[in-house]
């Protein structure tokens, strides 16, 4: 596979640039610009720019190779799909080790995100950046979605999905600002202390479901008003205290005040 | 007139069977004294009405059923999944019956509400002494109704079977087990058979709608009839005693207020109601025992006892082939019981060491009782630790601390924080106290400093109001227990010296480092002092008095120290 | 000091007057006590309350009529709202609030301020009525009989101490005697492990290292319809979790030609050993299993047992084995009982 894959690339670069070169007669001047980008893009070069980039911010923890080191663990055979889930939220580059990698802001383009997940990717197989058809949850089962959300998701990440605690200052974060590509492919590879949902015991037809329903749940109506953060009772009894005993006393005191 | 003449003639039917007349004329205008603190017990039991009357509207639609049905209504991420009886009828009440949501969120926050007016209502009862004679069996019934209403809050909490109410059914399931001997009868008989059967939901409504209800509305009859009876405490202040009641009469004042603050209390409840989302168990799922959601919390009220489930050590222990659960026995039924006979008890249990046997209609104030006071911080400090180890995980996420140390804090706090809080706490009462004293002796402090002729700068002192005063002394002193004698004068044993040697130390202990409050003679000096400072500083006088036009005294740093002499004794 | 509990109090709190007289503060008139034209726009106040109570009364039965239940609004920065809940929870609110704020109004600004002043009387009774209630109590016992004709007495007390014991005794068919039963789960030798929700049987090889899979006995959803019940799925439910077989460091059982674990597939209780709550919260870097209930922590890589938290015993591991089709199935039942400790447990 990765030495067929290897002789592929070059027929494929010629293969591309006369697809370009086709388009490029077809669409016209208007569409020049992104067209010679894509161009620039075969997956080669991807590769190549991924390797550099990757050299530049993630090797000093993974190694030139990906081979992993003392703090970082390998990368050989992570696949795209854990590469594109760590970068486009902003988990990598780490900026120091802890607990847990922090969501923050990300650094890298869609671009240099594709380019070192091609990269890594080329080490060894592993799971793929899930195609836009594989997170089309569209015609997912909303319903089977919750009750395997339940069955599967709640216990660390909370009834609406608004993330929970873990031992030892881990936690489950907030699933609520995931986009679908980043929630599948957390399911598929399991980042971090995040157990691994296999396309065997939780198939994708399964996974499109759950992020139908996380998805629902997120843009659903908050049916009795504000959520109070959607983390159930300790808010609700927080809320209760400090806005409904403080109405209630506020009114007490006015009731008792002297008019002048 | 005419207004008058038609309820004339309707009140002499009633008084001619019920001799309502003669109730009318001493009760119409009983005098109740007025202050916010007092209002607390009200919004108690407005809130309850409120829970009431929305929950006679939800039993309309609730089906109380653990039978299993298939879904299929308006919330359609739920369509087609098999759940209780009991579940989707709570859906169709939030989501077809309309204003049912409305109904459900009044009914839980207003139980929220009733549960967190009892609690400081029954702070303000023990930090200022209201507890005490002739009202101790009046705070027996509050520490009942407050028991009640833990167990009414969870009955309902856990009705809807919904994942959380399952949740908090199963954890009860396994604090029934911990009980040694009978523990597992006693879960089979309650769940009908394995938990969870398809019979307790069933079985709690019942107890959930008549039987503790009715014996909550029982124990509030009979509390409010004693607190008429008894006519309500007043704090001290100009012109109150132990012996009068100062305030306004029941009619028209009082039923113009406590009528008003219900419907305030009631429009607060439903306006929050409409505003903010309680419970919204469409998010969390029918119950299925294999389920489970972080951050599966109880409602606030019982999130001391969870967080005690928490805190606690795992120990077990098994002997002869039986097991006892401490890490849930001791957290799930010892501590609640302990403390809530602590509770009870508790106004007998002062008398006896105070051996104060006098009825009290004037509120203490608190740094005048200050055992008292760091006794009950000290319980609030041991409550909130708990309270806080019940919410660990949630801090633990919101914070980004990590839950292994904040129930490390729990464990070791609740046995460092709770004596620390109460040391602080009488530390600041009896400061308080002195700081009375002072003021009671050398005038209130005014900030402008004058200088004396001599070239000295003082501060000008001004006398206390004459409510300021009545404050102030509304102290009283007592001399605690006598140390018991060993041999009487004849010479006999005494066989009880040991317990009342105990009692006795326990009593010193109670009012030690008291700030005794001036006695007359002492006041009557500083009186003295005062005219004679103001005799011999005419011209000083003169010019004060433009500036404290109420008048003024002048406060020589000198005598100070002499008049602190005598107060140490 | 005569008495113990006599306080030295020489100054009575209040009685600052030499006369001993009560006096009260000074009554300082409200506007409205002596000015008409105050006292006219605080009942136009008033008045204006209840009048915009009534109009929130008739605006919810307009929105009761009028909004359909599912009909959803947006609030800025709280999310989306159910606009019936809102609008009936709002109405409704502020017409019983305007009610209690007028009346409030009312009785603060119109009705007399005068504090008024009742004595209070000790509440025990005089002496003479207490020796007078003691007779005719006395009269009472002799007239009944009660004190000197012991035998009824005690056999009253007798026959009334009993007397409960029927109404504890007719609770006995609350349930059933517990037996075996919490000792047992469906789960016997070769029972196919399914996944929970779906139902499909599991090969190890759908289970990848790290991996995590909610699974229950293939007999639970016949049980679960037999029974009209949840109680076999409140027993049953099991956690398969992979991981490197080198990362084992222990298991509750099995030999090396009979082992509990499959190629490390290790499958456990997922019923907590602390009170019972479904315990799911698997890290699979550290192998750590969490309850989100009290925090109970399990090492499923050395047998499960407790690292943290309140539980005392360890997860109940179930042996798996491969079926001749490639299937996980029980190699064997639960070695011991599953959830949480009881007394005849031992």
């Amino acid at each position: 596979m990765r030495r067929r894959h290897r002789a592929a690339a070059p027929i494929l670069v010629l293969l591309t640039l006369a697809l370009i070169g086709v388009l490029y007669a077809a669409v016209g001047s208007a569409a020049s610009a992104q067209a010679s980008n894509e161009g620039a893009t075969t997956n080669a070069e991807l590769i190549k720019q991924g390797q550099q980039l990757f050299a530049e911010g993630c090797s000093s923890c993974h190694g030139l190779g990906a081979q992993g080191g003392p703090e970082a663990p390998t990368l050989v055979g992570v696949g795209s799909a854990a590469v594109d889930f760590q970068i486009s939220t902003g988990r990598m580059p780490l900026a120091a080790p802890n607990a847990q990698a922090p969501q923050k802001k990300v650094i890298y383009t869609d671009e240099e995100t594709a380019a070192i997940a091609a990269f890594v990717a080329s080490l060894a197989p592993g799971p793929q950046i899930p195609t836009d058809e594989e997170i089309n949850y569209e015609d997912a089962d909303l319903v089977e979605g919750g009750e395997l959300f339940r069955t599967n998701c709640s216990q660390c990440h909370n009834f609406t999905g608004a993330g929970g605690a873990l031992s030892n200052g881990a936690y489950a974060p907030d699933l609520r600002d995931a986009t679908p590509r980043q929630i599948y492919e957390a399911m598929l590879t399991g980042p971090e202390n995040m157990p691994v949902f296999s396309n065997e015991t939780l198939t994708p037809e399964n996974k499109q479901a759950i992020i139908k329903y996380i998805q629902n749940m997120d843009e659903q109506a908050s049916y009795g008003g504000w959520a109070i953060g959607s983390l159930g009772p300790v808010n609700e009894g927080a809320f209760i205290w400090i806005i409904g005993i403080g109405l209630l006393i506020g009114a007490a005191v006015w009731i008792g005040a002297r008019v002048r | 007139m005419s207004v008058m003449n038609k309820l004339g003639h309707q009140a002499e039917f009633l008084d001619d069977r019920l001799t309502v007349a003669n109730w009318g004329k001493r009760n119409l205008r009983k005098v109740f004294p007025e202050h916010w603190t007092f209002m607390f017990g009200e919004m108690a039991l407005y809130s309850f009405i409120i829970v009431l009357l929305s929950g006679i509207y939800l039993t309309l639609w609730f089906k109380p059923s653990m039978t299993e049905v298939v879904y299929n209504g308006t919330y359609t991420p739920l369509n087609g999944i098999e759940m209780s009886e009991a579940y989707k009828s709570t859906l169709d009440i939030s989501f077809d019956v309309r204003g049912g949501l409305l109904m459900r969120q009044v009914h839980h926050w207003g139980a929220m509400l009733f549960i967190a007016s009892m609690t400081i209502h029954m702070m303000r009862v023990f930090f200022t002494g209201a507890f005490r004679k002739p009202r101790e069996i009046n705070w027996t019934i509050g520490v009942l109704l407050l028991t009640m209403g833990f167990v009414e809050g969870f009955a309902g909490y856990s009705l809807p079977d919904d994942l959380l109410s399952g949740t908090g059914l199963r954890i009860a399931e396994g604090i029934m087990l911990s009980i040694p001997v009978v523990g597992t009868y006693i879960s089979f008989f309650a769940f009908g058979g394995e938990f969870p059967g398809d019979e307790f939901i069933s079985r709690l409504y019942g107890i959930h709608i008549l039987l503790i209800p009715g014996i909550i509305l029982g124990l509030i009859t009979a509390h409010m009839l004693i607190v008429w009876y008894q006519k309500h405490t007043q704090y001290p202040g100009k012109g109150k005693t132990n012996d009068n009641v100062v305030g306004y009469p029941f009619m028209p004042v009082y039923m113009a207020k406590a009528g008003g603050f219900f419907f305030i209390v009631f429009g607060i409840t439903v306006f929050l109601s409409g505003v903010a989302t309680i419970n919204p168990i469409w998010a969390y799922g029918p119950y299925v025992p294999d389920q489970i959601t972080a951050g599966s919390q109880p409602d606030w009220y019982m999130g001391w006892l969870e967080g005690a489930l928490r805190a606690m050590p795992n120990w077990e222990t098994t002997l002869w082939g039986h097991t006892i659960s401490w890490n849930v026995l001791i957290p799930g039924a010892v501590v609640l019981g302990v403390i809530i006979n602590l509770m009870l008890i508790y106004p007998w249990l002062e008398a006896k060491v105070t051996g104060d046997k006098r009825e009290h209609h004037l509120l203490d104030r608190p740094r005048n009782a200050p055992t008292r006071t760091g006794i009950g911080v000290m319980s609030l400090t041991f409550y909130m630790m708990l309270l806080i180890g019940g919410g660990n995980d949630i801090i633990a996420s919101q914070f980004n601390l990590s839950i292994n140390a904040i129930t490390w804090a729990i464990r070791i706090g609740i046995f460092i924080l709770p004596p620390i809080s109460f040391v602080i706490t009488k530390r600041i009462c009896l400061s308080l106290q002195r700081r009375d004293r002072d003021k009671l002796l050398h005038g209130r402090e005014t900030g402008s400093i004058m200088r004396l002729p001599e070239g000295a700068f003082v501060e000008v002192h001004a006398p206390l109001s004459d409510n300021e005063k009545a404050v102030i002394l509304s102290k009283t002193d007592i001399t605690p227990l006598p140390w018991p004698e060993k041999v009487d004068e004849n010479g006999v044993k005494d066989p009880q010296y040991k317990k009342d040697h105990r009692w006795a130390r326990l009593s010193h202990w109670f009012f030690s480092d008291n700030v005794p409050k001036p006695t007359a003679a002492e006041l009557a000096e500083a009186e003295a002092h005062i005219r004679h400072s103001a005799a011999e500083g005419a011209p000083v006088i003169a010019h004060r008095e433009q500036l404290e036009p109420e008048g003024g005294v002048l406060h020589d740093p000198s005598a100070v120290e002499a008049e602190k002499e005598p107060v140490t004794k | 000091m005569s008495e113990q509990n006599t306080p030295d109090v020489e100054i009575e709190a209040g009685a600052v007057e030499p006369d001993g007289d009560i006096v009260l503060p000074d009554h300082h008139p409200r506007r409205t006590d002596f000015d008409p034209r105050a006292a006219k726009r605080a009942e136009r106040q008033v008045s204006i309350m209840f009048t915009l109570s009534a109009v929130f009364t008739v605006a919810f039965v307009v929105a009761y009529v009028m909004i359909p239940t599912d009909a959803t609004f947006p609030v800025p920065f709280f999310g989306t709202w159910s606009a019936s809940n809102t609008a009936l929870g709002v109405t409704f609110g502020l017409a019983a609030f305007f009610i209690g704020a007028g009346i409030m109004q009312w009785a603060k600004k119109l009705m007399n301020d005068k504090e008024v002043v009742a004595m209070r009387h000790s509440l025990a009774s005089p002496e003479e009525s207490r020796e007078e209630a003691i007779a005719v109590f006395q009269e009472g016992v002799d007239d009944s009989g009660f004190a000197t004709r012991r035998i009824l007495r005690r056999s009253l007390l007798g026959a009334v101490a009993l007397f409960p014991i029927p109404l504890i005794v007719i609770l006995r068919d609350l349930g059933p005697l517990p037996g075996n039963k919490m000792f047992i789960t469906s789960w016997v030798p070769g029972m196919r492990i399914v996944l929970d929700v779906t139902g499909a049987p599991i090969r190890p090889a759908d289970i990848p290292v790290g991996g995590i899979v909610s699974a229950m006995p293939a007999v639970l959803p016949a049980i679960q319809k037999a029974e009209g019940n949840l109680n076999a799925r409140a027993k049953d439910v099991v956690l398969l979790v992979r991981m490197n077989p080198d990362e084992i460091r222990s298991q509750q059982g099995g030999t090396d030609d009979e082992p509990w674990d499959y190629e490390g597939v290790l499958c456990f209780s997922k019923i907590c050993t602390h009170v019972g709550c479904p315990i799911a919260l698997y890290e699979q870097r550290t192998h750590h299993l969490l309850c989100p209930c009290h925090q109970s922590t399990f090492d499923l890589a050395d047998s499960g047992n407790v690292v943290f938290g309140p539980a005392a015993r360890e997860l109940p591991q179930l042996p798996i084995k491969l079926d001749d089709e490639g299937y996980l199935v029980a190699r064997d039942s639960f070695q011991q009982p599953v959830g949480p400790s009881f007394w005849e447990r031992g």
